[in-house]
């Protein structure tokens, strides 16, 4: 019955996002802006990390991508509780977990979409990297969404407006992208600030994508970034799941 | 056979101010198949009540049963039997009619078969059968609210909650639901449960009325009863009831609610 409730809240939020083609198109449009405007500064530019600038860049673009696009996630939610539609929803006996689970899937699937379309992009633009780097960073894309968009919906039912949601998130994501080395390897910076870094969970998963995008699958960024996207994906389910549930009474 | 009881039944804000009683302890007995209209001035606690007995808040005080299910240890079942029609509707405006019910229907459980063929069903009994298709923001405020009521309708409930039914509709649309309210409770035994500011709304369509007052019901009885007890006479008018009972006049129906926070 989960999987059924799943997939009928998935269909209906899949079916609004497949009509809004603006969300689709501008959804790519600020990591292609980055592929395009900022890769090439990179070319030949020592960055202590394994690989080549693509095979640095990339792999952040792409979490960068699920941090904005995922955390953003919640003022769906916001309008929803406005118009009456989430409301409308909480009266049915559907499950809570899946009222939950079907937005987040949507979003999964949505980020993972985009973010094979930025690396057709960037291979058309010189990245080199093997098949199942690729692969895994999409995997690694897909939990982030989860987690994020997952604590995000959470936020979102907690709050009354856009304007307590807004800068709630903008808060996090920017020390969050900042910290984590999504734009040039945090080694480059001075050792406090690579202690800090390694306090945010996206740092390891940025880590695990560069391994995997110069064909080092059995590393320990890989297996620390595996356990932090795994334990923030079932810990933000667990949040937001919750959140949903005492919201619904 | 009551379909609805409740007793004591409460809920407590809590504010920066302290705490807010929007719903003391209300005790209901609500009979299958009754058009019961919840009145009440702006405040009273008329949609606190009723979005507790649609599992929306949990009641920080006393019990209630709805269709036979406790609302504290089976809100699903509580759900599954009822059917909810808020004040702001609660349409997606880019979804068409059809696609709005069919999932609708799917969310009660209903399969893909049946709720096509109730989505059609309902569409032709409610006027919409024409704007299946048609995208719910590109319908009128009267067409609007129509599906909304469809929406509540779409999986045969047992009891039927209306909050603020009629509020924005012309004088023919709302004429128009008062016979969809008295054809569901004719037809079907639905049990309809409906707050309104309309006096005129309350009584010409329900069979009792319940006043509910800074979270208590005050009084409750059909409007002629009411009118005799509290006004003097049968003949009285329900606004004068209504002043005798509240001590205050009806608010209007665009009146702003009281706003607090998660109410």
């Amino acid at each position: 019955m989960l999987l059924h409730d799943i997939a009928l809240i998935f269909g209906r939020y899949a079916r609004q996002t497949l009509r809004s083609r603006f969300q689709m198109l501008f959804g790519t449009l600020m990591p292609l802006l980055y592929l395009l405007f900022f890769g090439p500064l990179l070319d030949d530019l020592p960055l202590g990390s394994a690989g080549d600038s693509w095979q640095v860049l990339i792999p952040g673009l792409l979490l960068q991508l699920a941090l904005f696009g995922a955390s953003f996630a919640g003022f769906s939610v916001i309008v929803e509780k406005s118009t009456g539609v989430m409301e409308r929803m909480r009266v049915t006996p559907v499950s809570r977990l899946a009222l939950l689970l079907g937005r987040v899937l949507r979003d999964a699937l949505l980020f993972m979409f985009q973010a094979v379309l930025l690396v057709l992009a960037a291979l058309v633009m010189g990245l080199r990297a093997p098949l199942p780097g690729i692969l895994i960073g999409f995997v690694f894309v897909g939990l982030l969404t989860v987690a994020l968009a997952s604590l995000s919906y959470a936020l979102a039912v907690k709050v009354a407006t856009p304007q307590e949601f807004g800068p709630v998130i903008n808060a996090v994501t920017m020390p969050a992208m900042l910290l984590s080395g999504l734009m040039l390897p945090m080694t480059l910076g001075p050792g406090w600030l690579d202690v800090v870094s390694r306090l945010t969970p996206l740092r390891y998963l940025v880590d695990a994508v560069r391994d995997a995008y110069v064909g080092s699958y059995a590393t320990a960024h890989m297996l620390y970034g595996t356990l932090v996207a795994v334990v923030f994906a079932v810990v933000a389910v667990a949040v937001g799941s919750r959140v949903f549930h005492r919201a619904g009474a | 056979m009551s379909i609805i009881s409740t007793s004591g039944l409460a809920r407590t804000f809590d504010s920066r101010n302290g705490p807010v009683h929007a719903v003391r302890s209300v005790d209901l007995t609500i009979a299958a198949g009754e058009i019961v209209g919840l009145l009440g001035p702006n405040g009273a606690g008329k949609t606190t009540a009723l979005r507790m007995l649609t599992t929306l808040l949990t009641p920080t005080g006393g019990a209630a049963t709805v269709a036979g299910h406790d609302l504290a240890g089976d809100p699903a079942g509580v759900r599954a039997a009822c059917g909810y029609v808020a004040q702001s509707g609660g349409v997606d405006p880019y979804l068409t009619v059809r696609e709005e019910l069919v999932t609708q229907g799917r969310l009660y459980r209903l399969s893909r078969a049946d709720a096509t063929a109730r989505a059609a069903r309902l569409a032709r009994d409610l006027g919409l059968g024409e704007l299946l298709d048609r995208k719910a923001v590109t319908l009128s405020g009267g067409q609007r609210r129509r599906l909304d009521i469809a929406m509540g309708l779409v999986h045969h409930p047992l009891v039927l909650f209306l909050d603020e039914p009629t509020t924005g509709l012309d004088p023919g649309s709302r004429t128009d639901l008062w016979d969809l309210v008295r054809g569901l409770r004719d037809d079907h035994g639905t049990t309809v449960v409906l707050t309104t500011h309309y006096l005129d709304e309350a009584d010409a369509l329900a069979d009792r009325l319940i006043v509910i007052d800074r979270g208590v019901v005050v009084a409750e009885g059909t409007p002629a009863a009411l009118r005799a007890e509290y006004a003097g006479s049968p003949a009285a008018s329900l606004q004068d009831t209504f002043l005798a009972i509240t001590g205050r006049a009806a608010a209007p129906a665009d009146a702003a609610p009281l706003s607090v926070q998660g109410l």
